[in-house]
């Protein structure tokens, strides 16, 4: 049905209703009744976007579920639809994928080494892939990796960049060693700050001198236990788009903050500078501002832990089923560095909430599955909304949260409609 | 006799002071009357209001054969009509002609349709409102009001879940 179509049909059933309002003085919220159906039809997204590729290039889309939306091809950024991201452990084909240059196709894992230095270590050292993973114990853990713009589509003023909707948070196994050893045996300076990291990835204009991306990870972060030098995602390498042969991954805190095709690690006596580490990049206000606002670069502080957030999986958005049945729903909630402690749904727009089974997270900052059966005795619409609290007795806001001038950390709850006859 | 006669001339004088008082007060009612009507007049002359509000009485009640409106100044002021409030553009003599010569413009002014929700707020009013056919200016018409009272973007905190695709719920 294409824009138009749905948008005049919507418009006849409402024309009826139109008249009587009209006729009982009720005229302004006929009309805002009208307006509101508008409104609806006026923010369609557009659908079935098909890349264009060039047949040499390596397909990052390759395994990916059918339902992946793709928000830019160049460089890719892809994410899932929310109930694709039903399974405890997001397997490959719904895992997002988001990059700020090319992804690299030079890779060759057996001559790949990573070269540990900076102003912080006694003595840079580097490893051949081998090496880490023989001299070093393996830890597997399930580790929640957020975009810093997932939810960036729901600010107002729009906020620049890709216009994430739900999908790109993902939870899946990692293997690798923990940085923390590796750090311990390179010999770390007193004066250590923050590690930054460094990839092999191209930036899009070309110059292959120029750094894409550089972010990284203050010491407390980068000597926690989950905090892995990884090379292998759901038990197997990882795949290329996704950071192979060699990935930092930090759970809970920024995806950005997890360096793919890491080749390099920098311990710095200062807060590492590198690319997209300043000015406004994967940075919100240190004090809340109003929407729109301008706010200088001095006033921006680094994204650190993730805030409290869950997500509906099932059943997906659009279910009409009987008031006969009782509907199970499932989802997952995150916190960040913290645990979530509560998880409810409302079928009323807030106004009540049910209390939601949640299990406890495998291991520290993966994910934590909620479950709840609900019954719908009255035919209707009805929206579900999730809302998570954490062990800091945060929760979820419904509204959209603070803004910011780049639509960071929008976890604002997520909601579905279901139709009920 | 004598008493009679002596009676006769006080009885005359009663009827005349009957008479007389009757005069006065006729006057005085008719004074009164005519103070009343100038004071109607005078009111009408400077609270116009009223005289607006019963002439829409009269109008109202003779919606059988409504007219387009023939009689209005359009003065422009910071790109608004001062009469109306309505925006600057193409038709707006034309709407204001067809569309204000029933209703305020404050029925336009608060509300923002598309082209296709405008028209069918034309044939509704076509329907049961009396009004005329529009001929050739309906769609000089409908494009001032798709043009200038359209829908505008979203921007409430959660703006209304959209293309939601329902499918029946199986296992």
């Amino acid at each position: 049905m294409s824009k138009k179509d749905s948008n005049s049909s919507t418009k006849k059933l409402n024309i009826s209703q139109d008249r009587r309002a009209f006729l009982q003085k009720g005229t302004l919220a006929a009309m805002a009744l009208a307006l509101g159906t508008d409104i609806i039809h006026a923010a369609s997204m557009p659908e079935g976007y098909i890349p264009v590729m060039l047949p040499a290039d390596f397909d990052p889309m390759k395994g990916k579920s059918e339902g992946m939306i793709i928000r830019n091809e160049k460089p890719w950024n892809v994410e899932p639809a929310p109930h694709l991201l039903n399974d405890a452990i997001t397997p490959f084909s719904s895992i997002f994928i988001r990059n700020n240059g090319l992804i690299p196709e030079d890779v060759d894992a057996a001559k790949w080494t990573l070269t540990i230095g900076g102003e912080s270590v006694v003595k840079e050292k580097t490893y051949t892939l081998e090496e880490l993973k023989k001299k070093f114990k393996s830890y597997t853990y399930q580790l929640t990796l957020e975009c810093g713009g997932n939810g960036r589509a729901g600010f107002y003023p729009p906020a620049s960049g890709n216009q994430w909707e739900e999908g790109a948070v993902y939870c899946s196994e990692w293997t690798g060693v923990r940085l923390k050893d590796v750090l311990a045996d390179v010999g770390i300076k007193p004066d250590a700050v923050y590690v930054g990291y460094y990839g092999t990835d191209k930036h899009l204009n070309g110059d292959p001198n120029k750094v894409v991306i550089s972010r990284g990870a203050p010491m407390a972060k980068a000597l926690q236990d989950e905090t892995l030098l990884a090379f292998q995602l759901n038990g197997k390498d990882i795949p290329l788009q996704h950071g192979y042969p060699l990935r930092l991954v930090c759970g809970g805190w920024p995806a950005s903050v997890s360096g793919k095709w890491l080749n390099k690690l920098v311990v710095r006596n200062q807060v590492h500078d590198g690319e997209k580490m300043m000015g406004d990049a994967y940075r919100v206000p240190k004090y809340p501002v109003a929407p729109g606002d301008k706010v200088p670069d001095e006033d921006m502080k680094i994204i650190e832990s993730m805030p409290v957030k869950s997500i509906i999986t099932y059943p997906k958005s659009g279910a009409m089923f009987s008031t006969s049945r009782k509907l199970s729903v499932q989802g997952h909630a995150w916190a960040g560095e913290n645990e979530v402690s509560a998880m409810e749904v409302s079928t009323d727009f807030g106004a009540t909430w049910k209390k939601c089974s949640l299990k406890k997270p495998v291991n520290r900052l993966a994910w934590q599955q909620w479950s709840i059966e609900l019954s719908f005795p009255q035919a209707g619409y009805y929206e579900i909304w999730a809302k998570a609290t954490d062990d800091q007795g945060i929760s979820q806001p419904m509204v959209i949260p603070g803004w910011n001038p780049k639509g960071y950390l929008n976890n604002a709850c997520h909601r579905i409609a279901v139709k009920v006859s | 006799m004598s008493k009679s006669h002596e009676r006769n001339p006080s009885s005359t004088q009663k009827e005349k002071r009957k008479l007389f008082d009757g005069l006065i007060k006729s006057v005085a009612g008719l004074v009164a009357v005519v103070v009343i009507l100038i004071g109607l007049v005078l009111l009408l002359v400077f609270q116009p209001e009223i005289s607006a509000r019963l002439s829409t009485f009269t109008s109202e009640e003779s919606t059988e054969n409504p007219q387009p409106l023939t009689d209005f100044s359009t003065e422009l002021v910071d790109g608004k009509d001062v009469e109306t409030g309505l925006l600057a553009g193409d038709g707006l003599e034309l709407v204001k002609a067809h569309c204000t010569a029933c209703h305020s413009s404050a029925l336009i002014l608060q509300n923002r349709f598309t082209r296709e929700g405008w028209h069918e707020k034309i044939v509704w009013m076509q329907e049961t409102q009396g009004l005329w056919p529009l001929g050739e200016n309906e769609s000089i018409i409908l494009d001032y009001l798709a043009a200038n009272y359209a829908p505008e973007a979203p921007r409430g905190r959660r703006v209304p879940l959209t293309d939601i695709e329902w499918y029946e719920l199986k296992e």
